[in-house]
């Protein structure tokens, strides 16, 4: 059962960086239009970086 | 993905697609300014790359994208770049563009709430699945000390998480308990906050079984409801209320002979204001000077222009339509006509807020109910364990998290989101939260004709009884105004390929007409008495030659798109179809006659219509109102339900529940069928929550519920919800 101190506290870290790249994507507005963001990729102009809005 | 390819002319402009993006213009220096526009008719990749390569295009502008999702562009351009310019040009470009207002609608704050949420449920999401997998062990079969620990770390995971995450309903339940009413919050957080003490409790007396997945998953699944929820909401009501298309910020206040530019808020009695033709009154008040035509078929419903002279009374929101005009400001602002119509509007309109939503009668009935029952589990295990409070209390948690809110809470905001997603996409943007369930009662639709119906665009209709050379003629003397029946003139007879004949001296009398001379003779168009002639009973206006007797050119309102399709849908779907208008009877009987509508009445005043909605009412008809109109506000108000165009003053979508974004009205009918779906989908889903609180409530109260079956309750009965809400999108397409 010592196996549980560090599984434990990997399975946590491993679930915490989930939340926060979660956060980076909130931070990010990634969630404001995904519909647009969704069709974006069929129109072969290529953004260099995510404006900034 | 319904509409036409056709209504979007840069989805086949491959050529799109080569070029790079055209960005790039840093700007004059100055400070930006931030332009919104709201694009009812983009739905593709090429239309947002056809938008914001066209308003890059234009000076003055720095960046431009599009948020399809709201149907929106944002904008950032040069301090003098008028928004105006932008929507005209992307209308040009064959992309309906309407402004908004950038002031009342920063980006940042309409979302705000609706962040907050999503970062709640994520931090809500994390800790349920860590916990979860905690609680896999536990239930396979961990004992004592290990057992413990898992709970520990549960405990330590799940504590801070709920007391963060839970914020929302927690903080809604108590507003609710300090006024003494209970809403679907206080079972909820309930739930939660006993569950989760309850937990810590058995914890630290290492008993059997924590419900700490329960109360985080719970938390999760709630806050997933209220984010739905809030973003259908958050979506209609920023659009739908800030629609600035029509309204009238600005007016020419003259002083000392300068016309100044002012904003409209500034005006008081007394000032003189220039209006200039083809542009909307700004105030009530009296023509000190000039002569002209008002349209003011958005006040009355009247389609044809009324003349206005010194000494006339003019309201807000009359268009001017000849000659410019100097008025002196009766009223102005909140004391307009139009502001006071819409005051008279918000008595008519808190009858309609009595409605209760299903939700809210479901909360009514389910907040006691649960109460109830928890503590009547409670009283009835103390009595019969022989007074063992934690058993009892343990029971009694059990019953209420068993009951599961969750699946109640998804319930109605899963089908909304579906529901309005579906329309939304069709052009629809659904103002109130109950709108969707009123429209589903709906069964008699009134509708009004001018501005409605038709599109208020006059349409010469008896070409063929005119000789060449008059044609030529009236289309001559047609060509340099600015008059509605002029113009339809010009377009009649360019359409016909006759060409103008060579006039001299034009001259427009404003309010009455055009004269020019002809071969050596006077020729004249305009209005019936000014030409000595005798009027006929219809929109006309007449050609004088010389001595010949008048003639004269008869005109018909143009149906807007979509309207008969609207008429047919309604019909179709059973419901009763009535025009009720404020124009003369022959006009519209012809454009009843041409929808097929039998009930129609004419000559309305506002209160006309709005006592015609209300006898209508007490005879038991749940009436739809689709009207554009001051004359119709009150009706819309007063109607079950009510929809406007995009187009209708704004006091009149103000009351509105619904607004049409684009111009067409064939999506009247989809939304009438689609809001029965979804109030049928509502009912189900109530029927599949109530279905597994049948079997999950007895297993609760005998004591036999455990955190697994709880789990396992919880989730099945969300997900079959979500999922029969989303077979309503499934049908969109």
């Amino acid at each position: 059962m010592n196996v549980l101190v560090y599984l434990i506290p990997v399975s946590i870290f491993l679930g915490a960086m989930g939340l926060a790249f979660f956060f980076y994507t909130m931070k990010t507005r990634q969630y404001d239009d995904p519909e647009g963001d969704a069709r974006r990729i069929l129109s072969g102009i290529y953004d260099d970086a995510p404006p900034e809005d | 993905m319904a509409a036409p390819v056709s209504a979007c002319p840069a989805c086949d402009a491959a050529h799109f697609a080569e070029e790079t993006a055209g960005r790039g213009y840093a700007g004059d220096g100055g400070e930006a300014k931030r332009i919104m526009l709201s694009l009812p008719q983009v739905y593709c990749a090429a239309c947002i790359v056809g938008v914001e390569r066209g308003l890059a295009g234009l000076p003055g502008v720095r960046s431009a994208r599009v948020n399809l999702t709201l149907k929106r562009a944002t904008v950032e351009a040069d301090k003098d770049v008028e928004p105006e310019d932008l929507a005209s040009y992307l209308t040009g470009i064959g992309f309906e563009a309407y402004e908004l207002d950038a002031g009342a609608l920063s980006a940042t704050e309409t979302d705000k709430r609706g962040r907050d949420l999503m970062m709640r449920m994520g931090v809500a999401f994390f800790g349920m699945m860590n916990v979860m997998l905690l609680s896999v062990a536990v239930w396979s079969g961990a004992t004592e000390a290990t057992r413990d620990m898992f709970h520990w770390v549960s405990a330590a995971i799940a504590l801070p998480i709920v007391a963060f995450s839970a914020q929302p309903f927690i903080k809604s339940a108590w507003s609710a308990l300090r006024v003494g009413r209970l809403n679907m919050d206080v079972p909820i957080s309930l739930a939660i906050v006993l569950a989760a003490g309850m937990s810590v409790y058995e914890t630290m007396h290492s008993g059997q079984h924590a419900y700490f997945d329960a109360a985080l998953s719970l938390t999760f699944f709630l806050l997933a409801g209220r984010y739905l929820d809030h973003r259908t909401r958050a979506v209609a009501r920023s659009a739908a209320e800030e629609l600035a298309a029509l309204e009238v910020p600005r007016a020419h206040k003259v002083v000392e002979g300068q016309d100044i530019v002012v904003p409209v808020a500034e005006l008081s009695v007394g000032d003189v204001v220039r209006v200039t033709p083809g542009n909307r009154v700004p105030v009530d008040g009296m023509v000190e000077e000039g002569e002209s035509e008002v349209d003011r078929s958005l006040l009355t419903g009247e389609s044809l222009p009324v003349f206005a002279g010194p000494g006339e009374m003019l309201n807000a929101g009359e268009v001017n339509l000849t000659g410019p005009l100097m008025i002196r400001v009766a009223a102005a602002g909140k004391d307009t006509a139009l502001h006071r119509m819409a005051d008279l509007v918000a008595i008519a309109e808190t009858a309609r807020n009595k409605y209760t939503s299903l939700a809210d009668k479901a909360a009514a009935l389910y907040a006691p109910a649960v109460h109830l029952l928890a503590l009547g589990a409670f009283i009835a295990w103390l009595f019969i364990s022989g007074g063992d409070v934690r058993l009892s209390i343990n029971i009694a948690v059990a019953v209420l998290i068993i009951t599961c809110p969750c699946a109640l809470g998804l319930a109605v905001p899963a089908v909304t989101t579906a529901a309005s997603g579906r329309l939304f996409k069709k052009g629809m943007l659904l103002k109130s939260a109950t709108a969707m369930e009123r429209l589903a009662e709906v069964d008699h639709v009134v509708f009004d004709k001018t501005g409605t119906l038709t599109e208020g665009d006059p349409k010469l209709d008896n070409l063929g009884d005119h000789d060449p050379a008059d044609l030529a003629i009236a289309a001559a003397l047609a060509q340099g105004s600015s008059h509605p029946l002029a113009q339809a003139i010009s377009r009649a007879v360019a359409g016909a390929k006759v060409l103008p004949a060579v006039v001299s001296d034009v001259r427009e009398k404003p309010g009455f007409g055009i004269e020019a001379r002809h071969a050596g003779e006077v020729v004249r168009l305009g209005r019936a008495e000014w030409l000595g002639a005798k009027g006929i009973d219809r929109t006309a206006t007449y050609l004088k030659i010389g001595k010949r007797p008048a003639v004269a050119f008869t005109f018909n309102d143009a149906l807007r798109e979509g309207a008969a399709e609207a008429v047919a849908a309604m019909k179709a779907q059973g419901c009763k179809v009535t025009l009720i208008s404020g124009d003369a009877p022959a006009a519209v009987q012809d454009v009843a006659f041409r929808l097929g509508i039998e009930d129609y009445r004419a000559g309305m005043l506002p209160e006309g219509k709005l006592a015609a909605l209300d006898a209508l009412s007490a005879e038991g008809a749940k009436v739809l109102m689709v009207g554009d109109g001051l004359n119709d506000t009150a009706a819309l108000a007063a109607a079950h339900v009510s929809i406007s165009p995009a187009s209708a003053l704004e006091a009149a979508r103000v009351v509105s529940d619904i607004v049409l974004l684009g111009k067409t009205l064939e999506p009247l009918g989809d939304a009438l069928s689609t809001s029965r779906k979804a109030t049928l989908r509502i009912k189900e889903n109530f029927a599949i929550s109530a279905a597994y609180n049948v079997v999950a409530i007895p297993i609760a109260l005998l004591g036999f519920a455990t955190p697994l079956a709880a789990a396992l309750a919880m989730s099945l009965s969300s997900i079959t919800v979500s999922l029969n809400a989303l077979r309503l999108k499934a049908r969109a397409r």
